[in-house]
């Protein structure tokens, strides 16, 4: 590590300084004529010690963080500066973003590819505030954030009428209620144990969203040379087993199942967690039904039940499903939509459930979904649990039941096989039209990625599950679900955060993009260019919010008040976005619109080539709604 | 192309006139398949999307008629906003669409 060099100039005055006479040239005449507050006279730097944010940047290294995520804000400037300077700008690195909700969306992404967070640094005001519903995303779905937020606790030791507004008694506040743990530091000591312990909270099952404060004081503050600090060493947690009864349990029903299906959602994060699945699955020979807000088994394996779903394609419903006589609930946050049909249809099926969920709730925010009655109820990490699952279940099986399991494979290969070749024919429907279907575009998109080691961070659903439908993923970094709380604005980020976490694996990164989400904060698209994270950003350019077409439509319907005016507020056209010229403005390589399907594969070739080159790459098509 | 499609329109025109069905105008109806928003769910050529697949071989106007006055899984259009002439010019446009090439003969999903 590079000895850090001496600056002679205050950071902090400085900033403080420019930030005063920048809010003076606009204020109005009035508040200008006002006496203006002096900050409290500081000491100047001694040049013995060191600033207290270089050993925030300890403590930060010592987590293993490779990136800082920010939009740079003076109430963490300190650590800004000891990051590129102290710690040389490497682990973490810093990555220039432009808005502090894409910031956190970004963190999502990486974290659901990489399983381990970033840094995210925001102001503890209005960074914070930007970053809300990212972190609500992450919340809902078990990402784990880490977020320090600057502020000025002392009221003494604040600048002027800005640092006044960038101050808050309880940072974390407006968060607290969508993190698993938050605090406040008032020493550094007190910091790097709050910071090693966040780490620690955020990475235990079920995983989530951890808040920091950093006072400015402690990060500017010089630490005598030979103070007594040290960072604690990090102590994970092993994650939570499903008790041993419960196990047991679950296995009887299984193994004695006739029609056995296994429901996942959020249950795989690695390699040998979908591995463990496919285990579980072999064994008993039973259907599994992926819910898709991870990859949890491989799209196209001869058990895999999930295209035997409704029309939309959602598998939460269907007769895989309303079927079984035993349902295993794996991580499945929608557990009562998953089992209503079956219920509806008094079908009594015993309900196994395997969730870390239960082991940490908050009470305002609604996501924890409707109460579901269940026979078997493990609060637990399904990772965890799998490999004494799949004991139990071996244990049990007889040479009668092994019969049972053969034939039950042999007639589940042919249902999910028959559902393959219902999928394509439904995919040639509209396959010349103009604007391009959304299976056309999917189809294409495959043939040229599929011999590469690929990656799809964007969801699904918002093209009618194709590539879930279509594609043959087989590992779990392949797909990463989508917005937890469904906040629209988090898929560019985080594709562009997930596009990160693959550049050193060599992965080729692509995203269907939704045309309004992008409009959230498309200023990440610069954040790629500047940057050089490679993506191929294909637009899903529906010219709408096209949820809230349909939505508006419903609403107008119901009232028979006419549908003519529905566009009003739902459609994003006149003027028409022009997205390649979006993304070129801030650098990045794009083409379009592209309207007609057989211009495709020529440009899905070209943005490859690029994306290879490890540039990103956007391009535009206009496609059906859905 | 234009000629091609209005050549459709007549013949469906024709073949609806001399059923017992309403003939129903076939561009007509696709201007109406957009306006009110059939598109939205179905798709512009009626493709299927959130909603099911329409064309081609659509069912018969008095089929599309009862269901969208009482439907099962979308909001009802009333003779109000969408008249029974409307959705018989809807039904011809429909009926206009062709069916897609074999699946089989489409490389891509075969692959």
């Amino acid at each position: 590590m590079k000895k850090p060099k001496k600056n002679p100039v205050n950071r902090r005055s400085f900033l403080t300084g420019a930030v005063t006479g920048a809010a003076a040239l606009i204020a109005k005449p009035a508040i200008a004529a006002a006496a203006p507050q002096q900050a409290p006279a500081r000491a100047e730097v001694a040049d013995e010690g060191r600033p207290g944010s270089d050993f925030m940047v300890d403590v930060f290294k010592s987590l293993g963080f490779e990136y800082l995520f920010a939009m740079p804000g003076g109430s963490f400037g300190g650590i800004h500066e000891s990051v590129i300077n102290y710690g040389n700008n490497q682990k973490p690195e810093f990555i220039t973003c432009m808005h502090e909700e894409s910031s956190v969306a970004m963190a999502n992404g990486y974290a659901k590819i990489e399983g381990k967070p970033v840094l995210v640094c925001v102001h503890g005001t209005v960074g914070l505030q930007h970053a809300t519903m990212a972190i609500y995303d992450a919340w809902c779905d078990r990402v784990p954030i880490y977020v320090v937020g600057g502020n000025t606790l002392d009221a003494a030791r604040r600048g002027g009428e800005v640092a006044w507004v960038h101050s808050v008694q309880d940072t974390c506040a407006i968060v607290r209620d969508i993190t698993k743990w938050d605090d406040n530091p008032v020493s550094l000591t007190h910091f790097a144990e709050s910071a090693v312990r966040a780490y620690k909270i955020a990475m235990t099952p079920p995983m989530g969203p951890v808040a920091l404060v950093a006072d400015t004081e402690l990060q500017n503050d010089r630490v005598p040379n030979g103070a007594n600090l040290r960072v604690p060493r990090l102590s994970p947690s092993a994650p939570p087993q499903g008790d041993s009864g419960a196990v047991a349990e679950a296995a009887k029903l299984l193994v004695a199942a006739e029609n056995p299906v296994i429901v996942a959602s959020r249950a795989v994060q690695s390699a040998a967690g979908m591995k463990l699945l496919i285990e579980l699955a072999e064994t008993l020979q039973a259907g599994v039904v992926d819910q898709h807000r991870r990859l949890n088994f491989p799209t196209q394996h001869p058990l895999n039940q999930s295209l035997r779903a409704g029309p939309a394609g959602k598998p939460q419903t269907g007769p895989a499903v309303n079927e079984a006589d035993v349902i295993l609930a794996l991580e499945s946050g929608e557990l009562y939509s998953t089992v209503r049909q079956a219920r509806q249809r008094n079908n009594p099926a015993k309900l196994i459930n395997i969730s870390a969920g239960d082991l940490f709730l908050k009470s305002n925010y609604q996501n924890f979904m409707r109460y579901t009655e269940v026979d078997v109820s493990m609060a637990a990490d399904v990772e965890a649990t799998l490999p004494a699952l799949i004991e139990a279940v071996k244990r049990q099986i007889t040479a009668d039941r092994r019969r049972v399991f053969d034939a039950r494979r042999s007639r589940l290969a042919e249902a999910g096989r028959r559902a393959l070749e219902r999928t394509r024919t439904d995919a040639s429907y509209g396959w010349e039209a103009s604007p391009i279907s959304t299976a056309r575009l999917c189809a294409e998109l495959w043939a040229q990625i599929k011999n590469e080691d690929w990656s799809l961070v964007t969801e699904s659903f918002w093209v009618r599950e194709w590539p879930l439908r279509l594609w043959n993923f087989d590992r779990h970094y392949q797909y990463i679900g989508g917005a937890g709380g469904e906040g629209v604005g988090y898929t560019a980020p985080a594709a562009i955060g997930a596009a990160v976490a693959n550049k050193k694996y060599g992965r080729l990164t692509v995203a269907i993009q939704p045309d309004g989400d992008l409009m959230v904060a498309n200023g990440v698209l610069w954040t790629a260019a500047h940057h050089r994270i490679p993506i191929l950003m294909v637009m899903h350019n529906n010219r709408a919010y096209h949820q809230e077409v349909m939505g508006i439509q419903g609403v107008a319907n119901r009232r028979n008040r006419g549908v003519d005016r529905i566009h009003i507020g739902t459609t994003i056209d006149d003027p028409n976005i022009d997205y390649a010229k979006l993304a070129q403005s801030m650098g990045m390589r794009a083409e379009g619109p592209i309207g007609n399907p057989r211009d495709l594969s020529a440009a899905l070739r070209r943005g490859i080539d690029v994306v290879k080159r490890g540039e990103p790459y956007l391009i535009d098509v206009l496609t059906q709604p859905r | 192309m234009q000629k091609v499609i209005a050549f459709v329109f007549v013949l469906v025109s024709v073949a609806s006139a001399s059923g017992q069905a309403p003939a129903g105008n076939a561009e007509k109806g696709k201007s109406t398949f957009m306006r009110v928003g059939c598109y939205a769910c179905h798709g512009t050529v009626g493709q299927g999307g959130t909603g099911p697949r329409l064309a081609p071989n659509p069912m018969t106007v008095d089929r599309i008629t009862a269901y969208v006055r009482k439907p099962g899984g979308m909001p009802p259009y009333s003779a109000k906003v969408l008249s029974d002439s409307d959705l018989a010019d809807i039904r011809a446009y429909l009926a206009t669409i062709p069916a897609p090439p074999p699946v089989n003969s489409i490389l891509l999903l075969n692959k």
